[in-house]
């Protein structure tokens, strides 16, 4: 009987059997139940309610109702001679047109205190490649980027995983609500350098996720005067920063530096996406914006990997310059946001929950340390579970999050209708009152 | 920070060095063979040899002090609107120096210096003076790009008739963004993936043919969707597959010439190398095993792992159809060393001519062959004319690649209101079909008319049966049989006859003389235009 000579199967990289992508942490694991079990008003009101995808919601009907009144920009109109142009345009520049709206846009964002420079944006298809192709280009393979805790979890993946670049977390704790201190910036960095890691810049979410609160102007002022005294980058994520329930409370990186004359500014890089603020995650629109030419030259070669649809910069190109639209939408949308954001916190607090306090983004920072059989990871981890079983909500665990302190859970409210909500937090509220009998 | 940025240089550089001393033992040999003897026969040229490399090198040196060329846009569409230059010297935010102290990481660097391939200084001069018929004649005709401009007319129809309702949802009565603003899968909807696996199958499948007999054969080539991964263009499809078949420091064997993007695409992120398998002109520039063994056999004794093998088939820029003889060499060979194949098919729309167009997944359905090794890259910006939408597919047997695929496609999206466009489209297989017959008829129509008017000024062509360009020789036209003269003749070309034409050592072609002429950007009456033109340096 012959025996069978089995020839070794051909391998893969490195890169594909990663354990980078972690989507074995419990944010990716939630997000599994829900696909498996998902909530439907009707046909499975008693199914998983998604509380752990940070989508905007709320403000659909604005859109729908720009592109009711504005065919235009969805069609290129008969016989246009555009559409040629269009099709063919794949231009890592971006067009013009687009990038001048996104440009005024970001303006509007921030009340028109900061100017932002249409050739200076770079366009991306979507926050994560942005993040990614910073990353690229700041810094080489085995470097470090420093990061606040507690972070989006997808940093993990965007910021390491093809750039074989390394996080290192800046500890932030509830002692000063988790705002980011120069100790805590030194340390990270003095931690760096003990273990032979090259520090190339730090990246801040402002306002921040998970925690859901803008930062402060005097802690910007902070981390950009320690950036330079490291001569290292810094990279401002402000893609929630249309989400700011009032206007006046969001300060932008791009503020500090006009305030300063833009001296120094070469360093610094914000991120920007539609995602959030528009609620257009499916069209893959993400931005970045950088006070450095070599950066901005580098960035836009590199963006010819991650290019967006020349159709949808398009559509979008219309929508976002008209001035009277942007202006109500923006306005809209934050009176929204803060609406939900009051009813889910008044919810909680009926229930016997706190949150930190927030004033943007669309989740809010829970606490429910006190709920936690051990105040450790593994206390919190058995919570969360109990949380997605039971109580058939997902929320996110900020030890996903890699928050040094256990029992804080990320909680979304946009991303579905006000009645789901409701119901979602009555469940919380049975959930709270049955621990409370049981332990009488 | 400036020693690793000439280490960087330096690794890039050699390839070029290697293939120019090649290119100039190739004619050396035929002149000294024969005479003199054996010593003579081995000296001469030998010696002649080492003076021209020291030659060829200080040229390089030269050269390669001038000052940066200013930077260009890559393989992309010339805009009319502006001028491709850095923002550096605008009154606004930021300072005006670009070398501030804070340093980027040496892979910028390497971008930053600047990209002095001719075909990317070919495509920036073009923008900056396109030819126009009315409005600019003397402008730049471009040859170029390899973009197909035949077929607008019957999509735009087809945009007119159906678009409103294609892109944005409806509940019946209103519009509905629901559907396309939310979050979607980032390797690509569904249904996309189920009409392009259909546009797939349309174009590399079903082929009628009639024999003398008039029986009628088809084939049917079918394509899973759920074997798909969709990405924003092949560019990242390309660097996706990649990322996931090799390591840095890695490499694939490509048989040369091959299109100039490859250089950016395979090496730039992942710091895999590309190593040329040179094909030649006997040979109709067709790839030989023996080729392959004998580059797989040098990258070894280098201590070079090779993962595998990148083919374009129709090729990118001969136009050369690979026969079903060919893919299975390519198989066994691969099957041998235990090393992947891509297999760059985004062309096969483009067949036209009597030679049948068999794409890899035709093979892999009919023969035992280890499937686990093999992936297709395609795209709909060649065959549906539509590059701007930035849709690109990675086809893979491999489901361990097409997890990591579907993961690294979250880099590289596509936008949801194109998918659902194209989806629109794409089912509408009566147009497909009609489509596809028309955009071959009219490539071929050009073909035809292009490579007959090079022919009048004494240029020829291969005989291709593919692709938006033809693979002409001017070596005729050059004058010293090398790189150097290839790029005079190019120069010329471009600011003489105002011309853009992509040269052949651009695509790493191992012949000086070579040039790659796209002509899907004209219209008939546009050749006489561009063969006037040439003539002026012919």
């Amino acid at each position: 009987m012959a025996i069978e000579i089995e020839q070794p199967s051909v391998g893969l990289s490195k890169v594909a059997v990663s354990e980078t992508h972690g989507e074995d942490s419990p944010y990716f694991a939630g997000w599994k139940a829900y696909d498996e079990d998902p909530y439907d008003e009707s046909s499975n009101p008693s199914g998983v309610i998604q509380m752990g995808l940070a989508e905007n919601q709320v403000s659909f009907d604005l859109l729908e109702e720009y592109l009711e009144q504005h065919s235009e920009a969805s069609s290129w109109g008969k016989g246009s001679p555009g559409f040629r142009e269009n099709a063919l345009f794949q231009d890592y520049h971006g067009l013009e047109s687009f990038r001048q709206a996104m440009a005024g846009f970001m303006e509007q964002i921030r009340g028109g205190r900061a100017k932002f420079d249409p050739d200076r944006v770079v366009l991306t298809a979507g926050a994560t490649a942005a993040n990614e192709l910073l990353t690229f280009i700041l810094a080489n393979p085995g470097d470090a980027l420093l990061v606040p805790t507690p972070y989006y979890p997808g940093f993990d993946r965007d910021l390491r995983w093809r750039t074989g670049a390394k996080i290192v977390p800046i500890h932030c704790d509830i002692s000063n609500n988790f705002q980011i201190t120069t100790q805590a910036l030194e340390a990270a960095y003095e931690g760096a350098v003990a273990m032979n890691i090259n520090v190339r810049g730090v990246l801040i979410t402002n306002p921040s996720n998970p925690l859901g609160a803008t930062i402060q102007r005097s802690v910007l002022e902070e981390i950009l005067d320690f950036s330079t005294r490291k001569n290292i980058h810094l990279v401002s994520d402000e893609i929630y920063s249309g989400s700011t329930f009032s206007s006046s409370e969001f300060i932008s990186i791009a503020e500090i530096l006009e305030a300063r004359g833009y001296k120094d500014s070469e360093r610094v890089h914000i991120v920007y996406s539609l995602s959030k603020d528009l609620g257009l995650p499916g069209f893959r629109v993400g931005t970045i914006y950088s006070y450095n030419d070599k950066v901005v030259t580098t960035a836009r070669r590199m963006s010819s990997f991650t290019l967006i649809s020349s159709q949808t910069q398009h559509l979008l190109a219309s929508m976002l310059s008209n001035k009277k639209f942007t202006e109500k939408y923006i306005k809209e949308n934050r009176e929204r946001l803060r609406k939900r954001y009051e009813m889910i916190i008044q919810g909680l607090r009926n229930a016997g929950i706190e949150c930190l306090k927030g004033n943007a983004g669309l989740f809010c920072w829970m606490n429910l340390s006190p709920l936690l059989e051990t105040p450790t990871r593994e206390g919190e981890v058995a919570l969360w579970k109990s949380i997605l079983h039971e109580v058939k909500l997902n929320i996110s665990p900020g030890s996903s999050c890699h928050c040094s302190e256990p029992g804080w859970f990320r909680v979304c409210f946009a991303n579905m209708s006000e009645e789901t909500l409701e119901v979602a937090l009555k469940r919380i509220h049975n959930f709270m009152e049955q621990r409370k009998t049981a332990r009488r | 920070m400036t020693q690793p940025l000439t280490l960087h240089e330096q690794q890039s550089n050699p390839p070029r060095q290697k293939s120019t001393g090649m290119r100039l033992i190739v004619p050396l040999q035929g002149i000294v063979q024969g005479r003199g003897g054996l010593i003579l026969g081995t000296l001469i040229p030998c010696a002649l040899f080492y003076f021209f490399q020291l030659y060829i090198k200080r040229n390089r040196d030269n050269s390669s002090n001038t000052p940066l060329n200013p930077p260009s846009p890559s393989s992309s569409s010339p805009n009319l609107a502006e001028i491709p230059r850095t923002p550096s010297r605008s009154s606004f935010p930021g300072r005006v120096g670009s070398f501030g102290p804070v340093s980027v990481s040496s892979r910028a660097s390497l971008i930053v210096r600047g990209n002095d391939s001719p075909y990317y200084i070919g495509l920036e001069k073009v923008s900056d003076d396109p030819y126009e018929k009315a409005r600019n004649p003397d402008g730049i005709i471009q040859l170029g790009l390899s973009e197909n401009r035949l077929c607008f007319d019957l999509i735009e129809k087809w945009m007119m008739e159906n678009v409103r309702e294609a892109m944005v949802g409806s509940d019946g009565e209103h519009l509905s963004i629901n559907g396309i603003a939310a979050y979607q899968p980032s390797d690509g909807l569904m249904e996309l993936k189920v009409a392009v696996a259909g546009f797939m199958s349309q174009v590399m499948g079903k082929v009628v043919s009639f024999d003398p007999s008039s029986r009628v054969t088809e084939k049917v080539v079918s394509f899973d969707p759920s074997q798909i991964v969709l990405t924003a263009g092949a560019t990242p499809a390309i660097e996706i597959l990649c990322f996931c078949l090799a390591d840095h420091g890695n490499a694939f064997l490509i048989p040369t010439p091959y299109y100039p993007g490859f250089d950016r695409d395979v090496r730039l992120r992942t710091g895999v190398e590309l190593i040329p398998v040179h094909c030649r002109s006997a040979d109709n520039f067709l790839l030989s095993v023996t080729a392959l063994e004998q580059a797989y056999n040098q990258a070894r004794k280098r201590g070079v792992k090779v993962r595998g093998i990148l083919i374009s088939n129709p090729s990118n820029p001969v136009g050369n159809i690979l026969h079903w003889q060919t893919l299975y060499n390519i198989l066994d060979f691969a099957q041998e060393k235990n090393i992947h194949i891509i297999s760059d098919e985004i062309f096969a729309g483009s067949v036209f001519g009597n030679m049948e167009f068999v794409s890899m997944a035709e093979i892999l359905e009919k023969e035992e062959f280890d499937k686990n090794r093999v992936h297709i890259i395609y795209g709909l910006s060649k065959d549906l004319c539509l590059p701007g939408f930035r849709v690109g597919v990675i086809y893979s047997y491999n489901e361990n690649v097409l997890a990591a695929a579907k993961q690294l496609s979250r880099f590289s999206s596509i936008s949801a209101p194109s998918q659902r466009l194209l989806i629109s489209m794409l089912s509408d297989t009566k147009f497909i079909e009609e489509f596809i017959k028309t955009n071959k008829q009219r490539i071929q129509e050009l073909h035809y008319s292009f490579v007959d008017g090079l022919k009048q000024l004494g240029i020829q062509c291969i005989e291709s049966s593919a692709g938006f360009y033809c693979w002409a020789n001017m070596s005729g036209l050059i004058r010293s049989y090398s790189e150097k003269g290839e790029l005079e003749l190019w120069d010329k070309l471009l600011n003489i006859a105002k011309v853009n034409v992509t040269p052949g050592s651009a695509c790493h072609c191992i012949e000086p003389g070579w040039f790659r002429c796209c002509f899907t950007t004209l219209a008939l009456e546009d050749i006489p235009v561009v063969m006037k033109r040439i003539r002026k340096v012919a």
